[in-house]
């Protein structure tokens, strides 16, 4: 049973067969050898049970009930002793069917498991970098779609496949050894039936594929105008969408039809080419005992019409596997190739350390004392440490997003501990790019930029980061209670904690309206909320964590101007004692800053304060009155 | 709902009777195979008859042709009323939600609608194709086998009416149980979807807090939570096969050993055996299928019931009564308007809302988020009916007019806005199809858009992707507004459409509507003061109800709010674009 889906995916084969196979194996054989092995047996002994009932109807014909209508015996104890000799095998095969199902489950669903934590981990470790290029659709559906064609190959496919294959050789060995010529006619149409399914196989393919295209066409189409509907109804363009829509759902009925026929014949020919096998079988065999070749009884012919059905039917279900193995193998391909992704790189070996001072010297603690320090290992195997201020420093930086084209060109800044540094600009200026090189989601092509005296690439990213707070315009709250979300940003946080920074961040008045307090679950992302009281959040979480450092990028640019004051206070609260790098459009925000740097086209084009700046009647004075030049017009 | 579901079937009835029935005929055939196997070896075989075993085969092989045609026409039958019957469905709901209201479309969720008609119509495909083929199939085989089997040997087909019932019962039982099991690991599998998908998009926040431990731990909670629950349901039917296999073996000792009595004591023969044999064979397989159909319509039950709740939803907008085509001019009057989205009147959010607004004048609307201002101008082109009072248009209720005539005269912008893939002349024709270019591109230097597409090397004709991602969010509003002015309209509405273009063109446009098109009448919801500030009038929004309404002089003399709103944005300057 597997999860109706609708779309099935158009089959992409799978660019290296060999390789993906070859390490898909080696995670199923790692940890699950023992496992395998005795799959290996019970499906043996499943498989061999299973022709060797087919051959049962045989000796009891020829070897019990003819002998007995020839000699008039009325004894049937030698038959009874034979069936109970056969219920002991099936018993044993039974038994086996049902333990290679029970420990196929354990390897199928364990390596299922692992290959999703495996992507998880790493997707974790992965640089911000690879989730600009990589759609987020396309990293979820190796969750989703690979990973299911995957556990169903593993759960279904391989172990079909593989007791098919011992079933064909047992059976193929039984009925040799039984009779050649049948055994030849047996072949002959196993042939045609490959043939026959093949060359179906083969056209509907090119149908599949039409139908997927259209199918895509027509979703396409209703995720548009679904997602518009409000505008298709204010331009009252309902019957033109209905007809274009008529015209690709027509479209896809066709290619539909078309494809599905040619799937839903292939049963029934199959099926009664089988029936054709059988009859021929009968015929032949008949011919054959009648005209007395030897070796060819009743009972011969009884087993071979079982051992023929035991023949085709592993035979059409194997070429059916191979479509959905080959399917997988791509599946598979998609989650290893994430898998194998280059992971961001470490950082360098400062790392972040809770500190104490004692008479101006720093040595670590465990305990959390509100002081912290950078401890760098040296030559000789010992520490220094120097204190966390949030001294920051861009010397001559250039950057770009691909090598192609630099966004950032020869930038320097530099901010005091507590100094309030504010960047302004166009969309595209650059100015978010520079708190991804602070928080080095990103490496710089040129130049240095120093924290606290240290290069930042010397700084084990995770410590580097965790100095660091952020608030964004887009807030990203996860599913959880409010109280959850707020510990984000500390998980060690008590609930004491928590409510002073929602106090600190002017929130805790909110959040004690919510229907269940602080125990309110938020789902999607805080639906229900609005805009400021998210972002409220967003600074409470950023608060828990009290960082030295804090970049607020953009985070009351979606909020109207009353609803900003509010969270203005929060922010200014937030702000108190730290270095923080201010993004904004709105001026207001920014006004009291101790630097402000204008930036265009990826420069810094003017530096310094407020009034500095208006006094240069440069950009950011044009910028500052620009609002009023348009309502001279 | 069955019956909602079946109206769909329509002009495909005839090959949603065919294929059951050729599927039926292929039965009847299918089961007469093996008798006349039993026929061949013990009257030819045994007696030493060629003729008779040519003769035999002859017909035989001919009744397989037969039963090969059967079967693949009910197939292709399927195939055609299957995806016939989901062309209609799709049509159906497609064109029932373009008939909703802005009210229906409230009630589904957009993500829930494009679901119903996409995943739900496909699970109802496959259902339908099982059922009007497999399931005729399956208890046709039964039935037949079965009787064939009587027909054979009475005595030894006892065997099969006391096997049947524990095949079968055991098979739904454990289908059953399973089910519910399953639809947990469903239910699971969007928990882990979710995390991996809040994860995506919040990847700056947890790098920037540095929580990807947390985060993988949160994940292996959730993914050993499938593990278990999916290794739970698995075990369950793991007793399929070997249940499968055990009534398929007791069959066969059972047949073999009363088999052998009766033929011993000449009541039955060799050939029976083997016929009895291959009867067993079709009737626990079909019993094996028959399980496998009742799942899988328990699962497309849901998918079922969701697309009937679309179909069985009534749009409640309709055209005037008057069906009025003319709307005189652009004049608004709102006599004690009250609107509710739920229709309850315990949380308006508008209130007993009165103003009056003449032809041909610019009208600005303020007020913080929540104040209702979307509301209240949705009530004129009737995306939504005022739950009490009138909205006059041209000097006559709304309701009067034919609707695509309000709404042709009523040109609305909204707030969240969509472009649809294609080239931007077909976007702007949605405004008016039969629009010339020079049409288009006046329209376009009035929005400020014709500059910025005459630098696309493609120009007009160039293509827009699916939710207008190639453009930026002030080009795609400027584009929006074009599109809306080329209705020529009596009344405009801006609902905050510039609030990411930069000031200057902001004001340029504002400027152009001044000059060129003085007799609309021109509603501007916005953010900023300077947005509306010279505006004829201004009506400040406050919970739902009007604060004022005057000019902005008036307005910062005597309204709080208003000031308010205006010294906070005195000190601000939007660098957007």
């Amino acid at each position: 049973m597997s999860r109706p889906r609708g779309a099935m995916h158009i089959s992409k084969r799978p660019k290296d067969t060999k390789g993906t196979l070859s390490r898909l194996l080696s995670y199923i054989f790692g940890s699950y050898r023992l496992h395998l092995a005795a799959v290996l047996i019970f499906i043996i002994i499943s498989s061999v049970t299973g022709v060797r009932g087919s051959m049962f109807v045989r000796t009891v014909l020829d070897n019990y009930v003819t002998p007995m209508l020839k000699t008039g015996s009325r004894d049937f104890s030698p038959l009874f002793l034979a069936v109970l000799q056969m219920l002991g095998i099936y018993v044993a095969g039974v038994l086996s069917t049902f333990l290679y199902n029970r420990i196929m489950i354990i390897v199928g669903q364990g390596v299922l498991r692992d290959i999703r934590d495996d992507m998880f981990a790493k997707m974790q470790k992965l640089p911000l970098s690879y989730f600009d290029t990589h759609s987020h659709g396309d990293t979820m559906s190796r969750y989703t779609n690979d990973a299911d064609t995957l556990r169903q190959m593993i759960t279904q496919s391989i172990p079909h496949t593989f007791s098919s294959v011992i079933t064909i050789i047992s059976v193929l060995v039984a009925m040799i050894s039984t009779s050649i010529p049948l055994t030849l006619v047996v072949l002959c149409i196993v042939a045609l039936i490959l043939l026959v399914s093949k060359k179906i196989t083969g056209r509907s393919s090119g149908f599949f594929v039409a139908q997927q295209k259209s199918l895509g066409g027509v979703n396409g189409f209703i995720e548009e105008h679904i997602n518009g509907q409000k505008v298709v109804k204010v331009f009252c363009h309902e019957e033109k969408a209905k007809a274009d829509f008529d015209k690709l759902n027509e479209e896809l009925c066709q290619n539909a039809t078309n494809a599905n026929v040619l799937a839903n014949i292939l049963m029934p020919i199959m099926g009664n080419l089988g029936h054709l096998q059988y009859v021929l079988l009968a015929m032949a065999g008949g011919i054959l005992a009648i005209l007395g070749v030897p070796g060819i009884t009743v009972g011969i012919i009884a087993a071979f019409l079982q051992l023929s059905r035991s023949f085709t039917m592993p035979i059409s279900h194997m070429s059916q596997q191979i479509n959905s193995i080959i399917m997988a193998l791509a599946g598979a391909e998609r989650i290893f190739e994430l898998v194998d992704e280059s992971p961001e790189t470490y950082g360098g070996t400062v790392s972040l350390v809770k500190a104490d001072e004692v008479d101006g010297k720093l040595s670590e603690v465990s305990k959390r004392t509100g002081i912290w320090a950078w401890k760098k290992p040296l030559e000789d195997g010992t520490y220094s440490y120097t204190r966390l201020s949030g001294d920051v420093l861009l010397e001559n930086v250039n950057f770009g997003y691909t090598p192609e084209k630099t966004v950032l060109h020869d930038i320097s800044i530099f901010a005091k501990p507590g100094q309030k540094i504010a960047l302004v600009g166009a969309t595209g200026a650059g100015k978010t790019t520079i708190t991804n090189l602070l928080t080095h989601f990103y490496d710089i092509n040129d130049g240095k930029i120093f924290y606290d005296g240290i290069n930042i690439s010397d700084i084990k990213k995770s410590d580097l980061r965790m100095s660091l707070g952020m608030v964004l315009q887009d807030t990203h709250l996860f599913t959880g209670t409010v109280m959850e979300n707020i510990r984000y940003g500390r998980l060690d946080a008590t609930d004491e904690e928590v409510y002073e920074a929602a106090r600190l961040a002017n929130a805790d008045g909110f959040i004690r309206m919510l229907s269940d307090g602080y125990n309110t679950v938020l789902k999607s992302g805080g639906e229900g909320l609005s805009q400021g009281q998210r972002q409220l959040l967003a600074i409470a979480r950023a608060a828990i964590a009290d960082p030295p450092v804090m970049i607020l990028d953009e985070a009351t640019s979606s909020i109207d101007t009353r609803t900003e004051r509010i969270v203005q206070k929060g922010m200014d609260s937030l702000m108190q004692g730290r270095t923080v790098f201010v993004i904004a459009h709105r001026l207001s925000t920014i006004q009291n800053s101790d630097v402000i740097m204008v930036m265009d086209g990826g420069k810094i084009i003017e530096r310094g304060d407020h009034d500095k700046l208006i006094a240069e009647r440069g950009r950011y004075y044009s910028l500052y009155t620009g609002s009023f030049d348009a309502d001279e017009e | 709902m069955l019956k909602k579901l079946a109206s769909c079937i329509g002009e495909y009835k005839r090959p949603s009777i065919l294929a059951p029935l050729f599927v039926m005929l292929e039965c009847v055939l299918e089961v007469l195979i093996p008798w006349l196997m039993s026929y061949i070896i013990d009257h030819g075989i045994e007696k030493g008859d060629i003729r008779l075993v040519v003769a035999i085969g002859i017909l035989l092989t001919f009744l397989v042709v037969l039963s090969m045609f059967c079967g693949a026409m009910s197939g292709r039958y399927a195939a055609i009323a299957s995806a016939g019957f989901a062309k209609n469905l799709r049509k159906k709901m497609f064109h029932s939600v373009q008939d909703f209201s802005f009210s229906n479309i409230d009630k589904f969720s957009t993500p829930g609608l494009v679901t119903r008609l996409t995943t739900d119509v496909a699970n109802l495909q496959n259902s339908y194709q099982m059922v009007i083929r497999i399931a005729f199939r399956c208890p046709a085989m039964l039935i037949f086998s079965l009787s064939m089997a009587f027909f054979v040997n009475s005595r030894v087909a006892l065997i099969f009416l006391a096997i049947i019932p524990v095949l079968g019962g055991g098979l739904i039982l454990i289908a059953t149980k399973a089910h519910p099991i399953f639809e947990k690991v469903f239910k699971t599998y969007d928990r882990l979807n979710r995390v991996v998908r809040e994860n995506l998009r919040g990847m700056r926040v947890v790098k920037a807090f540095v929580r990807e431990a947390f985060e993988e731990e949160k994940f292996k909670t959730v993914s050993k939570e499938i593990y278990d629950k999916f290794s739970s349901a698995e075990r369950l039917l793991s007793f399929n096969a070997p249940l499968m296999q055990s009534c398929m073996y007791i069959c066969m000792l059972l047949i073999a050993w009363f088999g052998s009595k009766l033929i011993v004591a000449g009541d039955m023969t060799q050939g029976n055996l083997v016929s009895l044999i291959s009867y067993t064979n079709q009737i626990l397989m079909s019993l094996m299928s028959f399980s496998m159909i009742f799942v899988t319509l328990t699962i497309s039950k849901a998918s079922a019931e969701r697309i009937t709740e679309v179909l069985s939803e009534v749009s409640d907008l309709s055209d005037g009564k008057e069906n009025i085509c003319e709307v005189k001019d652009g004049s608004i009057e709102f006599k004690d308007v009250s609107f509710s989205y739920n229709k309850s009147k315990n949380s308006l959010c508008l209130k007993n809302i009165s103003f009056s607004i003449n032809s041909g004048e610019t009208i600005g609307i303020i007020g913080a988020t929540g104040s209702a201002k979307s509301s209240l101008v949705q009530l004129i082109p009737r995306l939504y009916d005022a739950c009490s009072g009138t909205v006059l248009l041209g000097g006559r209720d709304v309701k009067e007019y034919n609707l695509k005539a309000l709404r042709d005269n009523v040109s609305m912008v909204l707030q969240k806005n969509e472009l649809f893939s294609g080239t931007i002349a077909e976007n702007l024709r949605w405004g008016k199809e039969d629009a010339t270019e020079e049409e288009m591109i006046h329209a376009c230097q009035l929005a400020q858009a014709d500059d910025f597409i005459n630098s696309f090397p493609d120009k007009y004709n160039t293509h827009i992707e699916q939710g207008g991602k190639n453009v930026s969010g002030g080009q795609k509003q400027r584009l929006c507004i074009a599109r809306a002015l080329l209705k020529n309209p009596k009344v405009l509405i801006l609902d905050d459409s510039t609030s990411a273009v930069d000031t200057q063109t902001d004001s340029l446009i504002r400027s152009s509507f001044a000059k060129e098109i003085p007799n609309i009448t021109k509603i501007i919801i916005a953010q900023r003061i300077s947005s509306i500030q010279h505006a004829d009038r201004i009506i400040v929004m406050e919970n739902g109800e009007i604060s004022a309404f005057a000019p902005h002089e008036e307005l910062l003399e005597t309204n709080r709010i208003y000031r308010e709103i205006y010294e906070s944005q005195q000190r601000e300057v939007i660098g957007n674009e």
